[in-house]
């Protein structure tokens, strides 16, 4: 399951990734990471049955936690199923089936954003 | 023997008239040879749906009341060209909207029209005796006016070059986007649909041949501009109502970075006369190739990476250099399907004839590059060449030193050899004075990964990496990355004029 992790770093630098893993022993796979010096915005993917567990310890520690489903949407009135998003995509999210239709594995999504600016037809958004 | 298009035509009257895709035609060839492939194939219906920028409309408003001669148009804030007649003007497709730029171009204007969306109509003239009146706005539907016809100056080519990128930075191009470092190949094209890569020698398409464009009965005007069919790069001119067009088949589309164009939807259907036609109908994807062209050098002539075939480009990966690299297409094979198969059933039902060309095109064709009566620029003709340099062990303080004595921000840094191994500038130099734990010497601070250019490159380049790393100054430098110069800015400006300002 993916959780996209928002935190403050204005009351000091607490290692919220760090913190739960410790705390919890579950290891959390980062994804993609925007960290400054005010606040950090961090995806990270986790097994499903330790989601809950992940959550309270880094709401514990002071971040905001979301779950994350299905991050990328396409707009299949505007789609054409060219497939220009399939190689930009870190995630190999798109591929085109044997009828040459685009399909999505959505959740493999990590909202880098690339698709969206590929895509000519303004086919692509991430839900946030 | 010869199977007479008259004859073809009968069979499609009868309604007995056998038709299949281009995409079905090399199976049935290869089943049948090509003597009965020959008797049993009447038509192979080609089809594609890509991007083709270079498309647009003709259009006549009507006459207002009083009259206009409309002397610039505009249409949803997109500028069409009116240097034709009073109420007449052309849309390109690649036009951008004054106000919305290319989120918004000629394509969009011509979907919504298609889509049956109304689309503002905005005029000015100086007035004349006959056409007191300066200026009018209105709201037009599609069917309000007297005459839309889609006039498309180059559609369908033949094949199109693969597009990668090594340079270092994601390029956003009208070949969509390529990742840095070679990380993707993007191709457009139909392949085994192509029209054009079915009848490569232009026997059976001509001009005045009819075709369908963007769901409309079209026609075949001629060649393209700078089509090349010589070097399998050929195009065609094509033509159609857009009255009669589909919003399935006609899409407005932006290129970041690039701009609006638009995707049309062509198909040709090839009568099967002889042998020579179910020879190129034959054609599949891997006897296609086409080469895969290095993006990231912004010059005319592109280095080839490698040549592939549409095979290869479908599969989804190509191996370059030992690495597998992921392919996307631009255009839509789905589409080019679509297109192909509404084609094969206007002629299954009745609804389209063939005819040969009116007008045969030249096979042999080919187009050279734009005569330029001057050269471009080079950066060894504006470079500063009396330059202060520093060597990299020398201490900070000699650098802010010379950073002073030659009234410059950048100090290029030179190794024991000569060679430019670094840059530093004066905000180096400030930083290094608040922040005193970095070392003593210029190679401590100075920044290693130079943006730099060479006496030979087009200014326009150079300047293009300026703005592109928002930095002010290029060290010019040889093949051996001895330093020769310096461009800056400054050097841009009395170029360019006020035109280049940073
Ligand atoms: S790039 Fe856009 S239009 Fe093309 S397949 Fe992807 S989502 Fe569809
Ligand atoms: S946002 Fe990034 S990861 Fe998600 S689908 Fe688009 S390109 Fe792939």
């Amino acid at each position: 399951m993916k959780l996209l992790v928002t935190f403050s770093r204005k009351g000091g630098h607490e290692p919220v990734i760090a913190r739960t893993v410790k705390e919890t022993g579950v290891l959390i796979n980062v994804e993609r990471a925007h960290i400054d010096s005010h606040a950090g915005e961090v995806l990270i993917d986790v097994p499903d049955e330790y989601a809950q567990t992940v959550c309270r310890s880094m709401v514990g520690a002071g971040a905001n936690v979301k779950v994350l489903e299905d991050a990328v949407v396409r707009d299949e009135n505007e789609c054409i199923d060219c497939g220009a998003c399939i190689s930009v995509c870190p995630q190999d999210v798109f591929f085109l089936d044997e009828n040459w239709n685009l399909q999505l594995h959505a959740e493999r999504c990590v909202l880098c954003g690339k698709c969206v600016v590929a895509c000519p037809h303004n086919a692509l958004s991430i839900l946030e | 023997m010869h199977k007479s298009i008259d004859l073809i035509n009968e069979r499609i009257r009868d309604g007995n008239a056998r038709v299949v895709s281009a995409e079905e035609m090399p199976d049935i060839v290869q089943e049948l040879g090509e003597e009965r492939a020959l008797e049993e194939v009447d038509v192979v219906t080609t089809g594609t749906f890509g991007a083709m920028c270079s498309s647009g409309a003709f259009f006549n408003f009507g006459h207002a009341d009083p009259p206009i001669r409309m002397e610039r148009i505009w249409l949803n804030d997109v500028e069409a060209y009116a240097g034709i007649a009073a109420v007449d003007a052309y849309l390109g497709a690649a036009s951008d909207s004054d106000t919305q730029g290319i989120e918004y171009g000629g394509a969009h204007v011509l979907e919504d029209l298609v889509a049956g969306n109304p689309v503002e109509l905005r005029a000015l003239s100086r007035g004349t005796d006959c056409y007191p009146r300066k200026t009018i706005t209105t709201e037009l539907y599609l069917e309000d006016m007297n005459h839309a016809i889609m006039c498309n100056p180059r559609n369908a080519f033949q094949r199109y070059a693969a597009a990668t990128n090594t340079s270092e930075r994601t390029l956003h191009t009208y070949m969509g986007t390529l990742l840095p470092h070679g990380g993707n190949i993007s191709f457009s094209g139909a392949g085994t649909l192509s029209p054009l890569a079915n009848d490569p020698h232009l026997r059976v398409i001509g001009s005045g041949v009819p075709i369908f464009l963007c769901g409309a009965r079209g026609m075949v005007v001629g060649d393209g501009t700078q089509s090349s069919p010589g070097s399998q790069f050929g195009n065609l001119m094509t033509t159609g109502d857009l009255q009669e067009m589909s919003y399935d088949f006609l899409r407005a589309a932006t290129f970041t970075g690039y701009g609006a164009t638009l995707y049309v939807g062509v198909g040709i259907p090839l009568p099967v006369i002889d042998i020579g036609v179910v020879r190129s109908t034959a054609v599949r994807d891997e006897d296609i190739s086409t080469p895969v062209v290095d993006y990231g050098v912004p010059r005319r002539d592109r280095p080839t990476v490698r040549t592939v075939t549409y095979q290869d480009l479908k599969s989804g990966v190509i191996e370059i250099d030992g690495e597998e690299v992921r392919t996307s297409s631009l255009s839509s094979f789905r589409k080019a399907r679509e297109v192909a198969g509404e084609l094969a059933r206007w002629i299954e039902t009745g609804q389209m004839l063939l005819s040969m060309p009116t007008r045969t095109l030249d096979a042999t064709r080919t187009v050279h590059p734009i005569r330029e009566t001057a050269q471009a620029p080079r950066v060894k003709e504006i470079m500063e060449k009396n330059v202060v340099s520093i060597a990299e062990d020398e201490e900070i303080r000699t650098a802010a030193k010379n950073l002073l004595r030659g009234e410059t921000n950048h100090l290029p840094v030179l190794n024991g050899e000569g060679k430019l191994v670094g840059i530093v500038t004066t905000y180096d130099i400030s930083k290094a004075v608040v922040r005193p734990d970095s070392g003593p010497r210029v190679r401590d601070i100075m920044t290693r990964k130079v943006i730099k250019t060479s006496p030979d490159e087009p200014v326009d380049i150079a300047a293009r990496k300026l703005e592109q790393h928002n930095i002010s100054a290029l060290p010019v430098v040889d093949e051996s990355d001895r330093l020769l110069g310096m461009l800056t800015a400054i050097d841009l400006g009395k170029l360019f004029g006020g035109r280049w300002r940073r």
